[in-house]
């Protein structure tokens, strides 16, 4: 076997003894300059009665106050900003509603470190500077595009900036420039996999290795229709705008979770309920605490994702901690086509469109590993008229408001009234018939 | 001298139609005149009966959506021509016909019904009436 290779040797198999001394040391900064530097966070911090000093070491973690998405809506746009704006370079965001979005800003450093996390995935992946990085993520205010761009530079692969679309050109540019590692969301490097096939090519045709997938949640049956249908091995990557983007955690060759880069990012498991630090190996909701950012520092920051972390011994021979794929959510968040959806934004779709809260659902779906994305309305008798383009422009205005919102397109269905079945005499508002887990 | 319309809505699905005519049925209500409007989703059943507000009672007990329509209800003769007039009697009034539909009716001496959905009532009656067009009052639709 040959010799392993890590980006980071020293920090990727770090005793435990000596990350924990490191993540302690940088940890008591971190807390000093989100103190001095973020008002918000003072009162946070003052309403439970905790000061830098009370911070010595991660043992300590637990007396910081965690903070939620709720929070960053609350001080949007750069309320949590811990640096002035000039010395920030870039500003990356998620999709959704100028309410629900998180901004996120990064100094220069920040995007070194962004990049450097990426650079360990690519590396864990199998990449070298000898690779040809194919980067087909939408490339934008979504932090996939310029993510993985980035660590890709970083390891000193040649990188194709393909971004999302026009799927036929992306095969040939694989052909044509011999791509060697892919990195999409994974519904989309299946789709790839679809369209190789149509163009009546096989994986012998293109010189794809490896794909590094993330940004919404797969399984792993389709990791191994992805593997087959593009001759790759293919790894998950996870990561949020709020904590920097993808490269929090990333998988290695074992492919059984994702390493955490813990020398950036304390990754704690608590009971979305009570709050309380649950037990490694235990499940509940995943809390970052980022630990050397400079401009958008985040303490506890509830993810709302529900995962276990372990640390038993992986044979990449890495002792960061790992997570699993994230089980589920602790909110009523839906990731569709790679987008956040929060059925709330639906609503307030709904209510701007009829004046009043109709009966509605929302069904998502996976039709050959593409999301489908449907939400029935029931109408109610103000919305009917005696044309059938009274109502049709009811559901273009409404096809058009989810596109504005969401960012992504939704069928909606226009159906009769009680016809969306009610459970104890609750109507279900989300039907997710994708196995995910 | 208006009539009143109802336009039912109804998603695309084997057994609607059905259902719809049934639930009429069962509130003893006869159809004096229907047509249906369709997308590739749904469509708007509209219909005019003998008891407008029982069948009303009827279809929302039955969860179905209704609306309400006025529309005018005008003879015309069974012959080539019959239909251009009424047409050309609007034109000439400047009003805009959105839609129509006959009606079922047999009797001596009217031989033809058209249900007609204007832009203006007022001034579609005024026209027809001054063009010598006799109008069905609702009794009319009822009892022919």
């Amino acid at each position: 076997m040959a010799e392993k290779i890590y980006w980071n040797k020293d920090i990727e198999t770090m005793e435990l003894d000596k990350m924990k001394a490191l993540q302690s040391e940088r940890l008591v900064k971190q807390v000093r300059h989100v103190w001095d530097h973020v008002p918000y966070y003072r009162d946070l911090m003052e309403k439970k009665g905790v000061t830098p000093d009370d911070i010595k070491s991660i043992d300590d973690l637990h007396k910081l106050p965690f903070i939620s998405k709720a929070d960053l809506r609350d001080n949007y746009p750069d309320g949590l900003l811990a640096v002035p704006k000039s010395e920030c370079v870039r500003i990356h965001a998620t999709s959704g509603t100028t309410g629900k979005r998180a901004i996120a800003f990064y100094t220069q450093n920040d995007i070194d470190i962004w990049d450097n996390c990426v650079a360990r995935a690519i590396t864990a992946a199998g990449g070298t500077k000898d690779d040809v990085v194919h980067v087909a993520y939408g490339y934008g205010l979504f932090t996939g595009g310029l993510g993985l761009h980035g660590g890709s530079h970083k390891v000193g692969c040649l990188t194709l900036p393909v971004s999302s679309g026009n799927t036929e050109r992306q095969i040939q540019f694989m052909q044509d420039l011999g791509s060697t590692i892919l990195c999409c969301t994974p519904s989309y490097a299946a789709y790839i996999g679809e369209t190789l096939q149509e163009m009546g090519l096989t994986p012998d045709d293109i010189q794809l290795k490896a794909g590094i997938f993330g940004a919404e949640p797969w399984t792993e049956e389709m990791r191994k229709q992805i593997e087959e249908s593009l001759g790759i091995k293919a790894y998950d990557i996870y990561g949020l705008t709020e904590t920097s983007g993808p490269g929090v955690a990333f998988e290695c060759e074992e492919q059984t979770g994702m390493h955490i880069n813990e020398d950036h990012f304390i990754a704690e498991i608590i009971d979305p309920e009570t709050g309380e630090v649950l037990p490694e190996g235990e499940k509940g909701e995943l809390v970052f605490t980022s630990i050397t950012k400079e401009a958008f520092p985040l303490l506890r920051y509830r993810t709302r994702d529900i995962c276990i972390l372990n640390r038993k011994k992986c044979s990449c021979g890495r002792t960061l901690i790992k997570m699993c794929k994230p089980m589920g959510r602790s909110d009523d968040m839906l990731i569709i086509k790679g987008v956040n959806v929060f059925p709330s934004q639906i609503e307030t779709v709904l209510l701007k469109d009829f004046k009043a809260q109709p009966n509605y659902q929302i069904v998502v779906d996976r039709v050959g590993n593409v999301d489908t994305f449907e939400i029935k309305v029931e109408l109610t008798d103000e919305m009917i008229g005696d044309t059938i383009k009274s109502v049709s422009e009811l559901e273009k205005k409404l096809s058009a408001d989810i596109v504005q919102i969401l960012g992504i397109k939704a069928k909606i269905s226009l159906v009769e009234p009680k016809s969306i079945p009610r459970s104890e005499g609750k109507a279900v508002r989300v039907i997710d018939k994708r196995k995910l887990v | 001298m208006t009539i009143k319309q109802l336009s039912i809505f109804v998603e695309n699905k084997p057994g609607r139609l059905s259902d719809v005519t049934h639930t009429l049925k069962d509130g003893n209500i006869n159809i004096r005149a229907i047509t249906t409007a369709d997308s590739s989703d749904f469509g708007i059943l509209r219909l005019i009966v003998d008891d407008t507000d029982k069948a009303i009672e009827c279809l929302k007990k039955a969860d179905y959506l209704v609306k309400m329509t006025n529309v005018i209800a005008v003879t015309a003769e069974d012959k080539p021509g019959g239909m251009a007039s009424i047409m050309k009697t609007l034109y000439k009034a400047n009003i805009s016909v959105e839609y129509m539909y006959s009606a079922f009716l047999n009797p001596s001496d009217v031989t033809a019904c058209l249900i007609l959905r204007v832009d203006s009532n007022e001034n579609a009656i005024e026209a027809l009436t001054d063009a010598g067009y006799r109008l069905l009052s609702a009794e009319d639709l009822a009892k022919f």
